[in-house]
């Protein structure tokens, strides 16, 4: 189900944790498959469940429960705006505006070539930065310009 | 970043956060004399305390009192907790600390455990600075390559592991009690109180959680000395903290200031509000503080008890400011929406209360509002606050009694003549991308 990589990323998660604490394991270890699926399908998630000894029900409440965790297919490139109050006045607003007219989508939807899905983001915790935004859930783009964003998405559709 | 930096001294570019950097500013000092020689725990908490050290998370517990309840005599395993699940909207202080300094959270955490004799801890960070958490593991490898973590610390008997967990995506987690469901590997619900941590925290081991900056503080402390860390700052106050700026002013970023210090100096440290415009008000502590008008916080001292008596909160010193452009509805708007999202749903008054404050503020601010909603507002804020388990529905409460309060004319316009009473052009000029900081 998941790759021999992926296994050994998440082996070194549950080694932070005391014997018979595996679960504390379950948010790396839902991460860990989902950069390798692209998303969380139901039989992944009860994989990674079965794998940490944890009833399926445990990983659906986590995987459900964390709002970066993906439970449907979404493109390639996931873009998060956060658009909450310290970015919107500097402008969040307008770059989550701007980002779905260049792609003509809404939030939580995906461009029909399924390169790009669009999200709202809340606090990312980097105000300072303000707007900010996030690719793919780990890669922040602070000080979001309209320049910075065609770049991003020129850099992003060359891949 | 200021002329008082303790904890981001020398934190102005992505060079200077590893060991042999932290180590050339004096970092790992104050461990390493503790470790030879033998320092009692009571000496340590006792310096703690006079130094006026105040938990910086956001409740400004005083932190040599919340170390000596933990039970040091207790048999097995204890537990000691960093909390970096910096997402309350306006808090940015952690990811810099961890960013430019974080072997001072990591000495800070030794220091913990050994004063509290901790065998194991945890640093949980926001899931959304991802990068950040890779930072900070590569840091942990550096601790324990150099001895300084793991078994037998510089050669002694005292032992201590620590690790790094992320988040990935909800709020609550930066409450205490939720955030160690999270760690135990569960929805992030926070736990009722009593018991606290410190008698049953992670997997029911007596455990302490700190923020990020209060540990970060602890190796400075020991280094200069309780009395003169307090001196820094004032009575009941001590020290020196970091305020997080952002909003409507040119500089936004992290200020690390003597605590007392005048409002005004740290608007001016941010380059004053943008574009030269006038301070309409402020909220000083991050978004579930209380929102104070610009007449009030001008006349304010940065401290937990100015600002407690000015009719707000110090908490995380995350200073959101906004000038004349900002419609305080549509502010509002945007924090209800926030508190509704990151409601767990534990509690009743707070699930199902959120949703009907965001519902309201959004529809007055919509053109949409009926002449009673404002009443209906306070009820249901008044309603949630004190009902819940946690402080996040006193923190969903707070912002919508506060901009209500101190805002009602703006409120009642846009009720009455279905409009912003400042008009969008204007707010617009105020939020546009590419303005004229440069990024």
């Amino acid at each position: 189900m998941l790759s021999q990589e992926s296994l050994q990323q998440i082996d070194r998660e549950i080694a932070k944790y005391p014997p018979g604490r595996k679960q504390s394991a379950i948010m790396s270890a839902l991460r860990i498959a989902q950069v390798e699926k692209g998303w969380l399908p139901k039989d992944v998630i009860e994989f990674v469940a079965a794998y940490l000894g944890m009833p399926p029900m445990a990983a659906y409440e986590v995987a459900t429960f964390y709002n970066m965790y993906d439970l449907e297919p979404i493109g390639r490139h996931k873009i998060t705006v956060c658009t909450n109050l310290p970015c919107a006045l500097s402008g969040g607003v307008h770059v989550a505006e701007y980002l779905k007219r260049r792609l003509g989508i809404g939030f939580n939807e995906t461009t029909p070539d399924g390169r790009f899905t669009l999200k709202e983001g809340e606090c990312m915790g980097a105000c300072g930065d303000a707007p900010v935004l996030l690719h793919n859930n780990h890669h922040m783009c602070s000080f979001m310009t309209m320049d910075k964003i065609d770049s991003l998405l020129a850099e992003l559709e060359s891949q | 970043m200021s002329a008082h930096a303790l904890i981001l001294a020398g934190a102005d570019a992505d060079r200077g956060w590893r060991l042999r950097d932290y180590a050339a500013r004096g970092g790992y000092e104050s461990l390493r004399r503790i470790v030879a020689e033998k320092t009692s725990p009571d000496a340590i908490i006792a310096e703690l305390k006079a130094s006026g050290l105040r938990g910086r998370g956001g409740a400004g517990f005083p932190t040599g009192l919340k170390w000596s309840f933990m039970p040091r005599a207790f048999p097995g395993d204890k537990y000691l907790v960093c909390n970096s699940d910096e997402g309350e909207p306006g808090t940015f202080k952690d990811r810099d600390i961890l960013r430019y300094n974080p072997h001072a959270v990591i000495e800070g955490m030794i220091v913990g455990a050994w004063v509290m004799g901790c065998t194991r801890g945890y640093n949980y960070i926001h899931g959304e600075i991802f990068e950040i958490y890779r930072r900070f593991e590569e840091a942990l490898e550096e601790a324990r390559a150099a001895g300084l973590l793991g078994p037998n610390i510089l050669g002694s008997d005292f032992s201590f592991e620590l690790f790094a967990h992320h988040g990935y995506g909800a709020y609550v987690c930066g409450e205490e009690t939720a955030l160690l469901e999270s760690l135990e590997g569960k929805k992030g619900q926070p736990r009722f109180k009593p018991p606290f941590p410190a008698s049953y925290g992670l997997y029911g081991k007596p455990t302490t959680i700190n923020n990020t900056e209060t540990f970060a503080s602890v190796p400075f402390i020991l280094k200069m000395g309780g009395e003169a860390f307090l001196g820094l700052g004032k009575p009941n106050n001590g020290g020196s903290k970091i305020f997080s700026v952002s909003g409507h002013v040119n500089r936004p970023g992290n200020y690390e200031l003597n605590l007392g210090t005048p409002f005004p100096e740290l608007l001016e440290m941010a380059g004053g509000v943008r574009d030269g415009r006038k301070l309409k008000a402020v909220i000083p502590g991050g978004s579930s503080s209380p929102v104070l008008p610009a007449d009030v916080i001008m006349d304010c001292t940065l401290d937990f008890d100015a600002i407690g008596k000015a009719g707000s909160m110090l908490g995380s010193g995350a200073v959101i400011v906004m000038d004349e452009t900002a419609c305080m509805v549509r502010a509002l708007e945007r924090l209800s929406y926030f508190y509704h999202e990151e409601s767990c749903g534990q509690c009743t008054p707070c699930r199902e209360g959120t949703g009907w404050l965001y519902r309201v503020v959004r529809r007055i601010e919509e053109g949409l509002g009926r002449p009673d909603d404002l009443d209906l507002l306070r009820s249901v804020a008044g309603n949630i606050a004190g009902r819940t388990i946690c402080a996040l529905g006193d923190a969903a409460a707070g912002p919508v009694q506060s901009f209500i309060k101190h805002f009602t004319d703006e409120f009642i316009y846009h009720i009455e003549y279905r409009k912003c009473l400042v008009p969008l052009a204007v707010q617009d000029a105020g939020n546009q991308i590419n303005a004229s900081r440069p990024c």
